[in-house]
């Protein structure tokens, strides 16, 4: 029987009646994985202890939320004794000592992590295309991109090959991704989820969240995922609701913001369209939808653009070559050792991005661009602040358009717009999903809901209304197995 | 033409906390190279620094000694540079918002006292230690070191000379001693600083160009590195030549200072606000029960002995100097009511002994236990002032027990007047014509006998009981 394109929620069902063992379950996900292989998803297997691990479940069954479901996992977490690389040659060969608390949390809960996934380099891209292990393919189309930098797991849920993956959120990473695979995604609050053990690329933004195929699996990982570490200060110490409680319950009345400043009238008309109809089917619902002004939300590319290189260059300053990841040979004194261990162990999308942060923290420029940039950071979380007293969530499409072209997309400048919709969330700390809500050319679109802080509960509860009464979220990509 | 020299500090001192900084290593020093490293101190990609709140409190400990601002909420920042002893390319600290701000400290040179402002004094970690010698065309790394607090404290240029600059410096290390926030180990690397050192002509406004004076661990070289490095500058100067703003290193064995970089070839380090950590928010309550428990200080102490024992100031000055020497006072002080024999033996004895090897209390072998044993054997007669001298010469050097050289050596002082009594008449029989001298008004000759009692008894007579009875017998 196929396992293919099932949600946590059928295998779980599937499992627990015995239609199918644990070791079957994750041995039929590898074959899955062999029949993808040229989506080009994984970077590295975990195939002997997953395996062990099933068989284990099958002597041993448990009632835990995940128990046997395999997970993929993005290169980004690390994994004990699973090599992790961060889509980078700089770690090609890094076998980390300990796991994130993200990856501990998941496999408490019983889950089989299967592999780590491709994905743009230190998470810096937004197509999967600045991966040292090579482009990941959308299972949408010829030669598509994934989108990024969670490339790697939104294709492997797209196809089918696994019903959930973890991924990561700096500027839209799982968002947009999820928008041009066709899956929903969600970035929590900052804070939400521990990030002891997700390889930093810019510390303030960076967020772990789960992709899946529905809303409903979204929230059983994110039950799991999150928690209070003492490991991480920036870690929020709430209460971790029941995500999943009260999520099929009536919308009606809500209001949703729609984005003044966002001019959708340069997008596609198709794109808009499927927008416009999204709005529409929300209003059949009982939502209200309210404009809202939010005054600084044009700035909010260029102020990541400012923030996140400024701290990706500080924390990739430890990639020296003197500890651990790649160490050029033979280096002739300590000035050449850092030069050349880095330029062969970096790509240029990563390289780009220190240039420009140490550009922005350094003296002289510091007030000018960090300072500023962060000033305005602040003036766009008062924008959302003033908004959500007017209104429950804003929403926007996820993304200005469709998967596009591998190789089409050569400005850097125009890859960073990508993010137009998605940054904003980041800068403001907020949570944001994105879900399956229209296909243009036979290729899939994201709607983007935000939400207040700590507000996933409302953010799972309206789209899993969306996904009762629609079925973009159950298409799937015709696929053939090479 | 008259030079005025302009002198600042910058102190760091590591704090005796447990546990490094940002993680549960621990801090204690000497262990084998890479032993006292964790997931955090190495920098490995995804780990989070954890601030350590019993350096905070370490922190503001000093800050209320110094009757400082305390920032109750600070924050950190990183300091990039790259460098193979710090793991993560950059240096966490605090710029922006240190843990203590402006505060003061007095100061004591030849007996007048000035006082020192305090700039500010923040909380960072310590690099780890890059080892050149050990192994050949190679840089060894230990980060035992890495992540080991350490509070800079930076004093404001008010310091004149390379006197002032000594015991601004001891000043600190008298203070942190008291407040236990620091082992004050400087052969361990516990204490160092930078110097910054400018000089102008006396009627100018503003300073001169400065030279920064990297890691100085000992008073002595203090004192000898800013003596070198204010001739340097006079002399350029004199010359007609102009000072380099530059970081320099003192070399010690040429004892010389040198330049290491100049302000153009300086690391831009691109400080910024460390976005691991929230800002450490201090609450009143633990300010208050930081208050409530700080230590009797130097003064306070110096107060309190000339009160309570009824010493000398200058004595009490020099028992509450160190907290080891303030701590031999009062553990003597419980075993003898004599206040001012015990501080005579170390204002005396002790000190001169300590002087002459140059180390501190903690550094000798002398416990307060024996120093307590030795004064209650003087003081209860058993061994006399002058053996006592002795005893403690040979505990100096071999730390053993009092009790145990006493015995060992047969020291007991010779109380039982009959046996004293034997030996003065055998002195006396034996030296008729002295007796005689002294009999025909020779008083001074007295001690001749005295000397003589006490050379017979290996100096263990009791010097009263020898006066008593040769009195008695000679006055016969």
């Amino acid at each position: 029987m196929s396992i293919q394109f099932k949600t946590i929620k059928e295998l779980s069902s599937m499992l627990r009646s015995k239609e199918i063992s644990n070791h079957e379950l994750t041995k039929e996900t590898f074959n899955l994985i062999e029949s993808y292989k040229h989506l080009n998803a994984f970077i590295t297997l975990n195939k002997e202890r997953a395996l062990i691990k099933a068989s284990e479940l099958d002597k041993n069954s448990s009632e835990l939320s995940l128990s046997g479901i395999p997970i993929a996992q993005k290169d980004l977490f690390v994994t004990k004794d699973l090599r992790t690389t961060c889509g980078s040659n700089m770690l090609s060969n890094f076998i980390p000592p300990y796991s994130a608390t993200v990856i501990e949390n998941l496999e408490a809960a019983g889950c089989i992590s299967i592999g780590k996934t491709n994905m743009d380099e230190f998470a810096m891209g937004s197509s999967n295309e600045t991966s040292f292990y090579g482009n990941v393919l959308n299972p949408w189309g010829q030669n598509l991109v994934p989108g990024g930098s969670s490339g790697g797991s939104a294709a492997a849920v797209a196809a089918g090959i696994v019903s959930a993956a973890t991924g990561t959120d700096t500027g839209g990473s799982i968002r947009q991704p999820a928008s041009l695979c066709g899956i929903t995604g969600i970035k929590p609050t900052y804070g939400r989820i521990s990030r002891w053990g997700m390889v930093a690329f810019a510390s303030s933004l960076d967020q772990a969240g789960p992709m899946a195929r529905t809303a409903e699996d979204c929230a059983i990982l994110m039950n799991e995922m999150c928690s209070h570490d003492p490991k991480d200060t920036t870690s929020l110490d709430e209460d971790v609701p029941d995500f999943t409680k009260g999520i099929d319950a009536p919308i009606k009345g809500l209001k949703i913001g729609i984005v003044k400043e966002f001019d959708l009238s340069k997008l596609d008309s198709n794109v808009v369209k499927v927008f416009e109809d999204s709005k529409k089917h929300y209003e059949s619902l009982g939502v209200e939808f309210v404009e809202v002004s939010l005054p600084n939300i044009n700035l909010s590319v260029p102020t990541y653009y400012v923030v996140a290189p400024a701290e990706c260059s500080s924390n990739l300053s430890r990639f020296d070559g003197v500890r651990y990841g790649n160490r050029c040979d033979d280096p002739k004194d300590l000035e050449d050792l850092y030069i050349r261990s880095r330029s062969e162990g970096f790509g240029d999308e990563v390289k780009r991005r220190i240039l420009i942060g140490s550009y922005v923290l350094s003296a002289g420029f510091y007030d000018a661009y960090y300072k500023k940039a962060q000033q305005v950071r602040r003036l766009i979380k008062n924008d959302f602040d003033n908004a959500f007293e007017k209104v429950d969530l804003i929403m926007s499409p996820t993304t200005r358009g469709a998967a596009f072209e591998a190789g089409s997309m050569s400005d850097p400048i125009e890859m960073y717009l990508e993010d137009l919709f998605t940054v904003p969330a980041n800068l403001a700390g907020l949570p944001g999903i994105s879900i399956p809500n229209g296909h243009v050319d036979n290729k899939p679109l994201g709607l983007q809901l935000i939400a207040n802080s700590l507000q996933e509960s409302l953010l799972f509860n309206v789209a899993h209304n969306f996904q009762m009464t629609t079925d973009w979220h159950l298409k799937t990509p015709s696929l053939e197995a090479k | 033409m008259t030079w005025e020299t302009v002198i600042g500090l910058e102190v760091h001192v590591q704090l005796s906390t447990k546990t490094k900084l940002f993680s549960g290593a621990s801090t204690s020093f000497g262990s084998e190279p890479n032993t006292q490293v964790d997931l955090i101190d190495l920098g490995l990609p995804g780990v989070l620094p954890v601030a350590n709140k019993e350096a905070f409190y370490k922190a503001i400990r000093f800050g209320l000694a110094t009757n400082a601002e305390i920032n109750q909420v600070s924050m950190f920042d990183r300091k990039n540079y790259f460098y193979p002893d710090l793991p993560k390319g950059y240096q966490i600290t605090q710029m922006e918002k240190p843990i203590v701000g402006k505060g003061s400290i007095v100061i004591n040179v030849d007996g007048s006292e000035k006082l020192i402002n305090i700039t500010r004094a923040h909380l960072e970690e310590d690099a780890g230690k890059s080892i050149h010698d050990l192994f050949d065309g190679e840089t060894g790394i230990d980060l035992n070191r890495a992540g080991t607090p350490l509070l800079e404290i930076v004093s404001e240029p008010e310091i004149s000379n390379a006197k002032e600059a000594v015991a601004y410096f001891k000043a600190i290390h008298q203070l942190v001693t008291f407040l236990d926030i620091c082992d004050g180990n400087m052969s361990q690397g516990s204490m160092r600083c930078d110097v910054n050192v400018s000089v102008k002509k006396v009627d100018d406004a503003i300073l001169g160009t400065r030279a920064e004076i990297k890691n100085i661990n000992s008073f002595k070289f203090i004192e000898r590195a800013i003596h070198f490095e204010v001739a340097r500058q006079i002399k350029l100067l004199e010359k007609g030549e102009s000072i380099v703003q530059e970081t320099r290193l003192y070399d010690s064995v040429k004892n010389e200072t040198r330049s290491m970089r100049s302000k153009e070839a300086a690391n831009d380090y691109r400080y910024f606000p460390e976005p691991d950590l929230l800002p450490v928010v201090i609450s009143d309550n633990e300010l208050e029960e930081i208050k409530s428990t700080l230590p009797e200080l130097p003064k306070q102490k110096e107060i309190r002995f000339v009160n309570e024992h009824n010493l000398e100031e200058s004595e009490a000055k020099i028992l509450a100097s160190s907290k080891a020497m303030a701590n031999l006072f009062e553990d003597a002080s419980e075993k003898t009511k004599d206040s001012s024999l015990i501080a005579k033996w170390l204002v005396g004895d002790v000190s001169a002994l300590l002087n002459k090897d140059n180390i501190s209390i903690e550094e000798s072998k002398l416990s307060s236990i024996n120093f307590a044993k030795l004064i209650e054997r003087i003081s209860d007669n058993t061994i006399s002032g002058k053996i006592a001298k002795s005893v403690l010469e040979e505990v100096w050097i071999s730390g053993n027990d009092i009790d145990a050289i006493i015995e060992e050596k047969g020291l007991v002082q010779i109380q039982d007047e009959s046996v004293l009594e034997d030996i003065a008449k055998k002195i006396i029989d034996a030296n008729p014509d002295q007796v005689n001298a002294y009999k025909g008004g020779k008083d001074r000759l007295f001690g001749f006998f005295v000397g003589q009692v006490m050379k017979e008894t290996q100096g263990k007579a009791n010097p009263q009981g020898v006066n008593k009875i040769l009195k008695k017998l000679l006055n016969s």
